[in-house]
């Protein structure tokens, strides 16, 4: 058993750490010393809110990341830590309805926020239509970056509905549409390592045109 | 990332008590950058005031025919709005060309004129920072310098403020408001809100301790053709280069700004006025001092040819 965990962590820290690697780092990361008095852990926060429709409740060192509560403390494992610094997407989630980086916000300033994760959009009996277009246009390889590119697409459709504007639009007067330069554009932060883009642009295409 | 006490702020005087009574105190509000900066460490506060819940988040006319922009107000929904589209397209087109959905929905109008330059050697704590380690050295003069300030900067810096959205408001002249932990306030113009360099270059901006931002104003809108060039590594999601920020008038006169060259968004009013002799003009009096290193002067044409390519859709 003991054998078993090691390859199922090192695994885990392998695929972290390719993920990591994908992002182009422009910004050379080091860790500083912790001083005896701030390497203490720090009195914990209760924290509420609703992941996926249910009312949690967590006690949570202020440090924890909106991530790292529900990966390590609801055992959510499906939104990925790929970067941890904004710079991958893979950490995407909605919260009120809007997509952001979990790995850059913390746990406790969302109390009293609604949201949605990976796990809350389908499930494997119910796939949400961006799910299932993701399976039949083959927007994945590994599938490390899928949960984000997923959450991500479907926030984009939204966005693009609610009338967001992007970088792509030539007049910010007219209401944007789904085009693929329109995706492509607001896709930008979530990063693939495997190069699936043309065929996640290809399953939005077909949620966007579905809904039409 | 090193530990810290948090609480939620309820009013806009008690958050900047908070703060200011509290060296090593910092407010949050997106906590986009800060955040990244605290992972490694670079940042250190050991007490966050989180302001979310101050009401900053509205857009309101002003008396004198502008927009009141709140503090919290996120860059999407300023990009979105339709005044700001319409009278002031060139902050949405500056908005819009930064950062990532994700970012942009989390990210605020205070944070965003506070966020903390790119300097892969200010990122590095292994390394010499005269900014995020006061009288260390700077191992970015003879270093890696690519993407690094041409003009404003000083012998013990040359990092760049790294934004979009404030080189829209240096182009419009906008005002930033603030309220201390005293209770007073002030309006900063854009144009002194950030600092240079010179020999502290760890003060990023004229802020004091505890001074909390609580909108940025708008003049009336300036009419003409808006305009941002942001010239990148990739098409999207990445840092200036270079970036221009214009507004052009029918008659050619306008005023631009330059992001990704120096300390502050970069503008020149006596350049401005040269607009109508075209960008080479323009760039000679803007740039006029530079002090470009070998891996950097590439950005001095490229500033150039990004206005020219700008005048040249003005024109059209």
């Amino acid at each position: 058993m003991t054998l078993i965990s090691e390859v199922e962590l090192s695994r885990r820290g392998l695929l972290a750490g390719s993920a990591a690697t994908a992002v182009i780092a422009a910004t050379p990361v080091a860790a500083a010393p912790l001083t005896q008095q701030q390497a203490a852990a720090a009195p914990t926060m209760p924290v509420r809110f609703k992941v996926n429709g249910q009312q949690r409740e967590l006690n949570l060192d202020p440090r924890t990341t909106l991530l790292d509560s529900l990966r390590e403390h609801l055992h959510l494992t499906g939104t990925k830590k790929g970067c941890d610094h904004g710079q991958c997407g893979a950490c995407t989630v909605m919260v009120d309805g809007v997509r952001i980086n979990s790995c850059l916000s913390l746990a406790v300033m969302h109390d009293g926020d609604e949201i949605t994760t990976i796990e809350g959009l389908g499930t494997p009996d119910k796939l949400h239509p961006m799910q299932a277009a993701f399976i039949k246009h083959d927007g994945y390889q590994c599938g490390y970056c899928t949960p984000g590119q997923i959450c991500s697409a479907v926030a984009v459709l939204d966005e693009i509905k609610r009338g967001v504007p992007s970088h792509a639009q030539e007049d910010l007067t007219v209401r944007p549409t789904a085009t693929n330069v329109e995706m492509r554009e607001r896709m930008s932060g979530n990063i693939c390592r495997c190069g699936a883009y043309s065929n996640i642009a290809d399953a939005m295409a077909e949620v966007a045109g579905a809904k039409a | 990332m090193r530990a810290f006490t948090y609480e939620r702020a309820k009013d806009a005087g008690a958050a900047a008590r908070a703060v200011a009574g509290n060296p090593s105190a910092k407010f949050i509000a997106g906590g986009t950058n800060l955040l990244d900066l605290m992972k490694i460490e670079v940042e250190v506060p050991t007490h966050l005031v989180d302001v979310q819940d101050l009401g900053f988040d509205k857009i309101e006319a002003t008396l004198e025919g502008g927009l009141r922009i709140g503090a919290l107000v996120t860059n999407t929904d300023l990009a979105a709005d339709e005044r700001i589209r319409r009278d002031y397209g060139v902050l949405t087109r500056a908005i819009v060309a930064g950062a990532s959905g994700q970012l942009r929905n989390k990210a605020s109008t205070g944070g965003n004129l506070l966020q903390r330059t790119r300097c892969p050697y200010f990122y590095d704590t292994n390394m010499a920072c005269n900014k995020r380690k006061p009288g260390s050295g700077c191992s970015a003069i003879g270093g890696y310098s690519r993407q690094l300030g041409v003009i404003g900067v000083s012998g013990s810096c040359i990092a760049t403020f790294p934004g979009d959205m404030a080189v829209a408001m240096r182009v419009l002249d906008a005002v930033v408001e603030t309220v201390d932990g005293s209770g007073k306030r002030r309006s900063i113009p854009m144009a002194d809100f950030h600092r240079l360099w010179g020999d502290t270059p760890q003060q990023d901006t004229v802020l004091r301790q505890g001074e909390l931002i609580t909108a940025v104003t708008l003049p009336k809108p300036l009419g003409g053709k808006h305009f941002y060039e942001k010239v990148r590594d990739r098409a999207s999601y990445a840092y200036a280069l270079v970036s221009v920020a214009a507004v052009i008038q029918p008659d050619g006169t306008g005023r631009v700004a330059f992001g990704g060259v120096a300390p502050k968004p970069w503008r020149v009013e006596a350049a401005d006025a040269l607009l109508p002799q075209g960008a080479a003009a323009v760039t000679a009096r803007a740039f006029q001092g530079a002090t470009p290193t070998k891996d950097n002067a590439f950005k001095l044409p490229l500033a150039t040819r990004a206005l020219a390519s700008v005048l040249a859709e003005a024109k059209a």
